[in-house]
Parts: structure tokens; sequence; C-alpha cells
């Protein structure tokens, strides 16, 4: 074991002037994923950042760690590729809506069933910023952008729900101006074995100003998102306007709570993010403002089988079977004859 | 018994064919392989069609394997057929264009049913006037094979299957070969199953035995062992090849293979392949497309391992973003493309050489890119080693344009000896006191590879322009300026480890053919023949396409007339005649097959007899 020097946050900062537009969300993500790095315990050396196109996609140039800034929507092959060579490397993805769900959805999805080891953080903002406005597969239905003056018509993914879909093993949503939250989810994700899939609400200052304002915003967040919990009932809102969730063979109600209801004797849902089964988890993605709250937190943590460490295993094995090959294996086996 | 005439012979081409569920490629490996331990010079051409059953007894639906063997050294599959084994009349109507006037024609004359002939879209039957023509041996090989079974247990069905072994003994007979690597190779694939193991070995030695009586065939040939170089030899295919190289990267660089592939025709036998070659420590990665294979194959270069790619024209076509970024930073990566015919789907099954120009140009910006290419299956070894230590050496992607015919056609390979393949360990940088990711050898221009896990060189690059100082994002013009023009020398450079031409021939002359790739076997064959003919012409060879060769400039300007023999449209001849300023003349083939010695030989005499 080499010695352990204990990092700060600072030696994960780079060089680079961030460029980012000023009261962008993605300066709070970095921030926290920056004061997050030490308490990893992981090597700088051993870390990976790996981004597609986009606005996010800048994120890598900005941490003093390697990094990798790929093409538009295909950075989920680009890490594949890295975390099957070294299987030590801690990987971290960094992708939009744009980048992840429109051109890249193909990979994203592939890259999630197939439970890499990975962290992969997709910033919502809901918007194309680099490319100076235009609708993105997470706009809602009817957003005024500059292809659309009329108004989207598309029907927008919602990703965590596209996620749980693809089979991802974890699944967790959080808000850029929450720092403690997104810290929790961040590092739950880190020690999550396989592909751990994040949704971050990001604001987009310049193209889709306050989009997420009622969940970003501190005073109205308890009222519009509900923060799960493991083991805790599915409750939420201000003293007052206290709520909660029930689930009955897959219809969601709403109850409302007293400040002193015991939601467990009113029936409402315990979280468990265990679930062997996507279905539950995939119904909390799903629900949405303003009919619902928007849940927060980690939807989904299940254990599953990691591909890279099945494909070592396999090369493993095959070295035991049939021993280690060697050159004259790979040439002179099969039907040789000899010419004098 | 009357004892038939044994006559001997140089050079036999047959060409088994028959319809797709036949068997006919068994067939046509099994005696391949034969004839290669009998020590024969061997040469094959796999034809199959692209639908896995087209619907049975149509044109559509045969499979041909053509095996040109030779007790001289040979390396092209002769455009002409001694012999023809058809198992139906569609078999027939394809390939009888192809036998030589008074060829022996085998068929099986239980097929020539008035619905087959249909099939085949003949309007009458064809027999009465092509027995004018050939010696047409008629055979009732069904009925045949299911006497010589009678006593086995096995449905009408599955004795059925055994109507191409019965083929396959005949020939044995017809010219004189051995029966035990077909009885050993039997044992092997039916030993679990016990009657079809039987049925099989007693249909071969049905075959065989009928052309001992067979009044039809009064004739049988010896061909005797080529004068083959000295040495250990196997029969190889070109993906076979091309897969051993890959796996052999690996240990003689001393650094890990990735490959990100997804299923193409005819690449996919390279995955599979190496799918088998766990034990070699190769990572095979599937991908769920094109792109994602190459962007693998690029993640795995960054994190310091060898990525390599196996793909076709269509996928290749995909993979050019992620290629390019391998071009901006500047990372090692093997790109095989396995060429077919084109545009779009075109041909999945057949061969073209119509990818160069892509590998050159086929992606935005000026993007160089070394391109290689193999001349026949068992180059394809040599040339893949090549592509990975140029790939490294010079820290750039690497393109090598196998094609459908080099992948799939098969000839007898000296393996090298073990000592004499090229080491060259792998080096990455570690030494964060020296590092910058943008700082160039030197003398290749490489700029240092420190992959993830090396401390103090932690570093981030992308598709981006880089400062070509310190590799950091820039924007500035007089930079970008710079950095094409050193990406550029880079390659450029690499000519220093490209060997010069050797010419074929006189230094000048009147005429010059210039090949590349597969058709160096019929070039050959040509030029032979044409001085055979009193004819003189010289010839050169390119395995490598970019950079050409130092010595490629000076030799054509010592011809009078170049000629650019290419199964495309003209694209060499284009490179050649922009870079050289030669009047270097197009000699295109597209028709999905290779190149054929007697058309060439007949350009090069038109050409010569205008000149006189
Ligand atoms: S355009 Fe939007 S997302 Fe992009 S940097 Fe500016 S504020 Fe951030």
């Amino acid at each position: 074991m080499a010695e352990t020097i204990q990092l700060t946050r600072k030696d994960f900062v780079s060089d680079q002037d961030v460029r980012w537009c000023p009261g962008c969300g993605d300066y709070a993500i970095l921030s926290s994923i920056q004061k997050l790095m030490p308490e990893l315990g992981v090597p700088k050396e051993d870390i990976l950042f790996i981004s597609g196109i986009g606005c996010s996609s800048r994120f890598p140039y900005y941490m003093n760690t390697y990094g990798f800034h790929t093409v538009h929507g295909r950075a989920p092959a680009f890490a594949s590729g890295a975390i099957v060579s070294n299987p030590d490397l801690s990987v971290w993805l960094i992708t939009g809506d744009g980048d992840g769900l429109s051109i890249g959805g193909n990979h994203l999805l592939h890259t999630l069933r197939r439970n890499l080891n990975m962290q992969i953080l997709l910033f919502n903002n809901r918007i194309y910023g680099l490319t100076k406005g235009q609708y993105s597969p997470t706009s809602k239905e009817g957003t005024k952008a500059k292809t659309t003056p009329d108004g989207s018509i598309d029907h927008p993914v919602c990703p965590a729900t596209f996620a749980l879909g693809s089979g991802a093993t974890f699944v967790a949503r959080t808000v850029d101006t929450d720092l403690k939250h997104m810290s929790m989810v961040f590092k739950r994700a880190a020690e999550h074995p396989g592909a751990a899939f994040v949704e971050i609400f990001q604001n987009c200052v310049i193209f889709n100003d306050k989009e997420w304002e009622e969940i970003e915003d501190k005073k109205t967040r308890p009222d519009a998102a509900l923060k799960l919990e493991h083991g805790e009932p599915l409750v939420w809102g201000s003293s007052g306007n206290r709520k909660g969730i029930k689930m009955r063979n897959g219809i969601v109600s709403v109850i409302e709570l007293s400040d002193d209801d015991d939601p467990a004797e009113k029936g409402i849902r315990i979280h468990d993010e265990r679930m062997p089964t996507p279905g539950y988890a995939t119904i909390l993605s799903s629900l949405t403002r303003p009919d619902y709250p928007m849940p927060i937190g980690v939807l989904r943590a299940v254990e599953s089988s990691v591909y890279e460490d099945d494909l070592i295993g396999q090369i493993d094995a095959a070295k035991e079977q049939r021993g280690e090959g060697t050159l004259e294996d790979l040439l002179y086996s099969g039907d040789t004859w000899t010419v004098e | 018994m009357a004892t038939k005439r044994v006559e001997e012979v140089n050079d036999i081409t047959i060409r088994f064919s028959g319809d797709s569920g036949d068997g006919m490629q068994l067939t046509g490996m099994n005696f391949t392989e034969t004839t290669a331990l009998v020590g024969n010079d061997v040469s094959t051409l796999p034809d199959y069609p692209a639908e896995i059953r087209a619907p049975a007894g149509t044109l559509a639906g045969v499979s041909g394997f053509q095996v040109h063997f030779s007790s001289r050294p040979s390396h092209a599959p002769s455009d002409y057929l001694d012999a023809l084994v058809a198992m139906n009349p569609a078999a027939l109507k394809n390939n009888i264009g192809d036998v030589l006037p008074n060829g022996l024609v085998i068929i099986n004359s239980d097929s020539f049913k008035k619905a087959n002939l249909v099939k085949a879209e003949y309007l009458e039957d064809p027999l009465p006037d092509l027995r004018e023509r050939f010696q047409v041996i008629e055979i009732a090989i069904t009925k045949l094979t299911r006497e010589a079974l009678k006593d086995i247990d096995l449905s009408s069905k599955e004795k059925d299957r055994c109507k191409n072994i019965f083929a396959l003994g005949l020939t044995y007979w017809l010219y004189n070969r051995p029966m035990e690597f077909t009885q050993t190779w039997l044992n092997q694939k039916f030993g679990k199953n016990q009657a079809v193991l039987e049925a099989n070995l007693t249909t071969l030695n049905a075959g065989y035995f009928l052309g001992e009586t067979l009044e039809a065939l009064p004739v049988s040939y010896v061909i005797h062992k080529a004068k083959i170089e000295p040495g250990t030899y196997r029969n190889i295919m070109g993906n076979q090849a091309t897969a051993m190289g890959i796996a052999a990267a690996g240990h003689l660089m001393e650094c890990d293979v990735v490959l990100g592939a997804y299923p193409i025709t005819p690449a996919t036998d390279i995955l599979q392949e190496l799918a088998k070659y766990k034990h070699f420590g190769v990572k095979t990665f599937q991908a769920e497309d094109e792109i994602a294979a190459a962007g693998i194959a690029v993640g795995a270069s960054f994190a310091g391992k060898l990525g390599v790619c196996t793909t076709s024209g269509p996928g290749y076509v995909l993979k050019q973003e992620i290629v390019n970024l391998a071009v901006m930073t500047e990372l090692p990566l093997v790109l095989i493309d396995v060429q077919r015919g084109g545009p779009s789907t075109g041909l999945p099954t057949k061969v073209e050489q119509s990818d160069l120009l892509l590998a050159l140009y086929g992606r935005n910006s000026d993007s160089p890119m070394p391109v290689l290419a193999p001349s026949s299956p068992g180059d394809c070894f040599t040339i893949v080693l090549e592509a990975f230590r140029l790939a490294v050496k010079y820290m750039t992607p690497v393109t090598v344009l196998s094609d459908g015919y080099l992948a799939n056609s098969s000839e007898p390979w000296k393996l090298p000896e073990i000592e004499s393949l090229v080491r060259a360990p792998v080096k990455h940088h570690k030494d964060a006191e020296t590092f910058s990711p943008y700082k160039r050898d030197p003398e290749t221009l490489a700029r240092p590879w420190a992959p993830p896990g090396t401390a103090g060189c932690e570093h981030r690059i992308g598709g981006i322009e880089k400062d070509y100082e310190t590799g950091d994002v820039s924007y500035d013009n007089n930079n970008h300026h710079k950095m094409m023009e050193v990406r550029a020398a880079k390659i450029a450079g690499m000519v220093r480890d490209i060997p010069d031409l050797e010419i074929n021939g006189p230094e000048s002359g009147k005429l010059l053919i210039v090949g590349w790739g597969n058709t160096e076997g019929a070039i050959n064959e040509a030029i032979k023949e044409a001085r055979e003919e009193g004819m003189e012409v010289s010839s050169i060879h390119l395995r490598h396409l970019n950079p050409f060769p130092a010595n490629l400039g000076e030799i054509l300007k010592g011809f009078e007339r170049i000629v650019v023999p290419e199964l495309n449209m003209g694209q060499l001849v284009h490179l050649l005649r922009s870079e050289f300023l030669v009047p270097a003349e197009r000699y295109s083939k597209v028709a999905g097959r290779p190149l054929r010695v007697h058309e060439l030989l007949k350009h090069i005499t038109d050409i010569l007899k205008d000149e006189a």
C-alpha cells in the first residue's frame, strides 16, 4: 500500500478557468464533486472523468484528475472501454439531457443494462445550452425555444424512468442548489458497485432559467420535493401542509396528513430502494409536478453482477482451464504440416 | 475391374456448388485442407449468398467454394474451372460459364427434375447441349447415397445430408487425395452421434469407390507436391490471420488487447475467433453499435491498452467521428476494415477495394491517418502486427484495409518462427517530472502516453484543439495552423518506418502495373504469363497506402505507361495522379469477385500491342 496523503478539495481543482455562465448550476455541482473527492479515499491518479459534448461536458477540464472530453453522446462507450481496461479506476461520466438522452440514448441504455462500474451524472436543464437554446428531449411539451417558436410537440423522456427501464441497478436524483443532498447522493453513487445513474436538476440561467425553481428554492422545496430515505415513509410538506403517498396495485394516491399523524398508521408507503424488481421505483420516478411531489434521493439501489468483473472472471477461467496461451499455441495449433 | 489411367497434371481448379443448405463450404474446406496437407499450393475462393437460406433450388441460393491447387507456387484463384461439381440445376446455371471447354461437369442427376429446372429458370433441359461442350458426368448422387446407407438407421432426410460427402469422396478419387484428413474431421465433428458418423464415413467411401468403377470416368489425376519453401505450414484464411495478429500483438507488445466490435459481414469471424482467445488475454466487447465499438476501443487506448476495432465499410463510415477524436487526441488505435461491395449495404458477401479514399479522406477537416493493406490471407497477420507497432510508436489511429476476398479465401501459410517476430513492448510514460501531454518526441513527433493510474501525470484531453506546448484547450488561430502542420508532419514522417518498394521486373520501361491489397496474386500471375509470351512489363505492389513508400515517385517516373488495377472505380489511381503528377491509368473491376488474370493479361497485351 502506498502511504496515504490526505488530499483536500484544492487538490482536485485544475488550473483551467471555469467557463460556464455566471450563475449556472454547473458551478455548484463541480464544487460539490471537488469537495467529495478527498472523502472517497481513491488516489487522484485513479480517478477518470469522461464526458460527451455540451455545457456539462466541459466538466473534466476543471477536475485535476484524468479527464477525457470525447464526442457527442458517446461518452458511455469510452467509459466502458476504460473501465474494462482498468477496473481499478473510479470512472465518472458527465453528461446532459441532450448528450445522454438524445444523441447518446442508445449508449446510455446499454451501459446501464451491462452494469459497468461507473458513476453517470446527467445534468438535466431541459434545454440545449451550448448551441444556445433549443429544446431538448427532456423539455416539457409546449416549451418555446429557438427551434420551437410555437411550442414543442415532443413528448419528453424522464431520465430516471429511462434509466430504470434500462435495467440500472442504482438510480438517484438530486438538485444543484442542495449541496448536502448532492454530496450524499454522489457518495452513495460512488459506493455502488456497477453503473450508478444520477439525474441532477440543473439550472441553465441563460436559456431555461427557473425551470426547476420550486425544487431549487429552499423555501418552496419542502412542498415540491419528496426526499427519499430508505426505510422511511413517503412523506413531504412543510408544517401544516404535510402529505404522504399511498400505493396500491400500482395506483398512487396522495393523502393529507396532520403534523402529528403517524404515517404508518395511515398506510403511507415505506420507501424501499432495494426492491428486486424496478416497478416500484419506476412509479416513483414518474411522479411529477404539480399533481405529485418530485421524488429526490435514491430511488433504487440493488446489487447485481458487474460487467468487467464477469469479463475478467471469464478470462481467468479460460487461462485456468486451458493454460495461459503462448505465441506457439496461437500459431502452431491446428492442422500444420512441414515442408522439408 | 479394369485399372484406370492416371494422368499427371500441374494445375487444377475445381468448384463445388450447390444449394446453400448443401454443405458446399464444408466440402470445399475439407478438400482444401486435404490438398494443402498433400503438399500442393492452394488458393481458395468461397462464394456464398448474402441470405442465410434463400429458397432452396433457386439461383439466389447457390453457394460455391472454389479450390485452385497446383504443383507450382501459385497465389491466385484461377479464372476458369477444370471441373465443376453441381448439386442442382441452379448451381449448374450459375457456374457453367466458368468451366473450360471440354471441362469436367459432375452433376447430381437426381436433382435435374422439372421443378428444379424451373427454379433455376431453365426453359428446357440444358444437358443435351452441355453434353456436346463438356464432359458431363451424370451421377444419381441422392439415390446412391441412400443406397449406401440403407442399413443405417437414419431418416431419408438425414441420409440426404451426406450427399456432399459423396461428392467429396468422388473428387478424392479423381485427384488421388487421401481420405484421412476428412475421416478424422468427421470423427471430431460427429463423434458423439455414432449413426451420423458412420453414415458420413460410409458415404465418403461410396463416393470414392464409385470413381474406381464408373466407366464415364476413365482417368484420374495426380498433382505432385509443389516446391514450396521449407517450413511449417498451415492453411489460413485472412480473417483467421487477422485474429491471430491481434492476439499476437498483445504478447509481442506486452500490453492487453481490447477489441470493440459489432457483428458485420464479412468481418464478424474476427470477433468470433477472438472471443475464443480469452486464454491469450484478449478482451472482446460486442458493442451496441459500430460507433460504440470504436468508442470502447479508444476508451481502452486512453486507459493504456491496445484498442482495436474490426468492421466493414458501412461500419467503418459510422466510426469516423470517433476515429477523428483519436486523431485529435493522438491515441493509438487499430481499425480493420474488411471491405465489401458497396455503396450502402451493397454486396455484403462480395469483395471490393473501395474504402481507400474513405480511409484517407472520410473525416471532417484534415485528419491524416496511416493506411495499410495486406496482400494475401497470411499477410493479414504480418500487417496487423505492423499496424499496432506504428499506432503505438506514432500515437495515431492506423487503418488496415482487408477485404471480403482475403477474409474468406485461404492459402498455405508458412508459419513465422516465433523468434523472428518483432517484439515491441509498450512503454507508457511514467515520469511526472518530465510529463506534458503534448510534449512531442523530436524524431517521431509522437506525444507521450500516460494512462490513468500514473501518479503525477493527471491530464485532460479531448476533441477541442490543443495548445501546441501545453495541450490545454486553445482557440488561437496561429496555434491551430501549427497543430494542423504537426499532425500532418507526424504521419508523413512515418515513411522512415516503411520499407522501399521492390520492383518485379525491369526498373524502367514501357509498362508498370501498380497494385495494392488482395490483387497481388492475380497481378503476378498475369505478369508471369505476359513474360512467357515475350512481353516486357514490370509491377509494384503497395501494402502501405499512407504514407507511400519513399521510392514510389522515382519508380513511377521510370515508365511510359502506368496501369492501376483495382476493385473499385479508380481510387489509388487518383492518389497517384494527384500526388506524383503522372498519367496513371485506371483499370477498374467491380464485379464482386477477385481480379481475373486473363482479363488483366489481355489488357496488358492490348497496351503493349498498341505501343508496338
Ligand atoms: S448556457 Fe446554460 S447550462 Fe450552459 S453554461 Fe450557460 S447557464 Fe450553464
